[in-house]
């Protein structure tokens, strides 16, 4: 179940933080593609929450994961809390998590958990139109102007440390139980870090040299950013305990 | 008993879609069946996708064309196995798509050019030219492309291959 939680807050998470762009995209087409992404991921996390909801029992809902945990509960990976920044961050931010998302739910469809595995299968789909954006985007700013070129060089030297804690299994990752279960996350590393340099070839970008690696979300220890997201998420549960809407 | 279930499967069968009205349920290929135990009737919708907004709208539609039927403990359920793809799309619902102004898809999800990601022609649902050229990977809602055609000047949706 906790398993299944890290997966949902990862979606969830990124979900939120790309809805802080509706109505505020650069153009109103991006803005839409944006909220689009938006919408898949949060319906990502609502059939991951159902599925932990079930599995815990005892009359959970899929609503008391996000709106009633609290920072240190929250599994998601550092890389997806972190601000939207200007247009080139969050481009590069989702890049880099559709790296890791796509090749992690091409793993997931051969879980033997079978649930786990239908739900990578339905939402592979959407990870691959995701990948695809991305990717353009990378390249298009990248690989245009003078200033479009520094603005995502910038975002990738401060960004790219929060992106091999995908790859790093965590205690639980490699708890004995999750097994065939769970995905062997390193198992994935070399792909997804092929597609990643392969794209930042084509865009121009270097790739810089990581000195300090980020981790730790996946075991609670978070950047001050998820508070701020979470309070926004919770308020209006914690202000009106319970309500339906 | 028997005579209620074809009526209930032809009430089912005609629900709209909320987002394209001219599709049902069933030529869009989400309905799924239903199952009955007493008076209650659990309606089975494969989602498009995943967080598709349009679904909570479905549910309602489902609920209230079988409340003007008589029917009223119904339950729909959203299952994600058989996992929807374009290719559930019916004749029909691929003809009233492009009557709608809305490019079908072109292929079928099994297409080998589907699987490299390589580009299609979409034929403009105006003028049929295959002179078009794609805007944007995400149209109005996630399950279309914006397209525009470069003989009739019209920008369309295209229904992208899922
Ligand atoms: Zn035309």
């Amino acid at each position: 179940m906790k398993y299944v939680l890290q997966l949902a807050d990862n979606a969830m998470i990124l979900g939120q933080r790309l809805a802080e762009w509706c109505g505020h995209g650069p153009i109103l087409e991006q803005d839409i593609a944006i909220t689009n992404i938006s919408l898949d991921l949060i319906g990502e996390a609502r059939v991951l929450y159902q599925y932990a909801a079930e599995i815990e029992g005892g009359g959970k809902t899929e609503d008391d994961y996000p709106y009633k945990r609290d920072v240190r509960d929250w599994r998601n990976l550092l890389l997806v809390e972190q601000p939207n920044g200007h247009f080139g961050y969050t481009i590069v931010r989702q890049f880099m998590f559709d790296c890791y998302h796509y090749f992690h739910l091409k793993a997931m469809a051969d879980s033997k958990d079978e649930r786990l595995a239908v739900i990578a299968k339905k939402t592979i789909k959407e990870a691959t139109y995701h990948l695809k954006y991305s990717s353009e985007w990378m390249i298009r700013l990248g690989d245009g102007t003078e200033e479009s070129r520094s603005k995502m060089q910038e975002a990738l030297d401060d960004r790219i440390r929060f992106f091999d804690e995908a790859f790093i299994p965590s205690k639980l990752e490699n708890d004995e139980s999750l097994k065939g279960i769970a995905v062997d996350c390193l198992s994935i590393r070399d792909a997804a870090w092929t597609k990643f340099t392969e794209v930042c070839n084509t865009a121009t970008l270097t790739i810089p040299e990581v000195k300090f690696p980020q981790k730790g979300g996946k075991d609670g220890m978070h950047t001050e950013h998820l508070g701020f997201i979470l309070a926004e998420l919770q308020f209006l549960q914690k202000s009106y305990p319970n309500s339906n809407w | 008993m028997v005579e209620n279930k074809s009526h209930i499967e032809e009430v089912l069968r005609n629900v709209t879609d909320p987002e394209i009205p001219v599709l049902t349920i069933q030529e869009l290929g989400i309905y799924q069946g239903f199952e009955s135990e007493g008076d209650k009737i659990t309606v089975l919708i494969t989602p498009t996708y995943t967080g598709c907004p349009a679904m909570d709208m479905i549910t309602v539609n489902v609920k209230s064309a079988m409340e003007d039927a008589g029917y009223k403990n119904v339950v729909v359920k959203l299952v994600l196995s058989p996992i929807w793809t374009t290719d559930m799309i019916s004749q029909e619902g691929h003809r009233k798509l492009k009557e709608y102004g809305i490019a079908p898809p072109v292929e079928k999800t099994t297409d080998s050019s589907f699987l490299s990601g390589e580009e299609k022609v979409v034929p403009c649902p105006q003028c049929e030219s295959k002179n078009t050229q794609l805007i944007s990977q995400f149209g109005s809602t996630a399950c279309k492309a914006l397209y525009k055609c470069n003989d009739c000047l019209e920008p369309f949706d295209y229904f992208k291959c899922y």
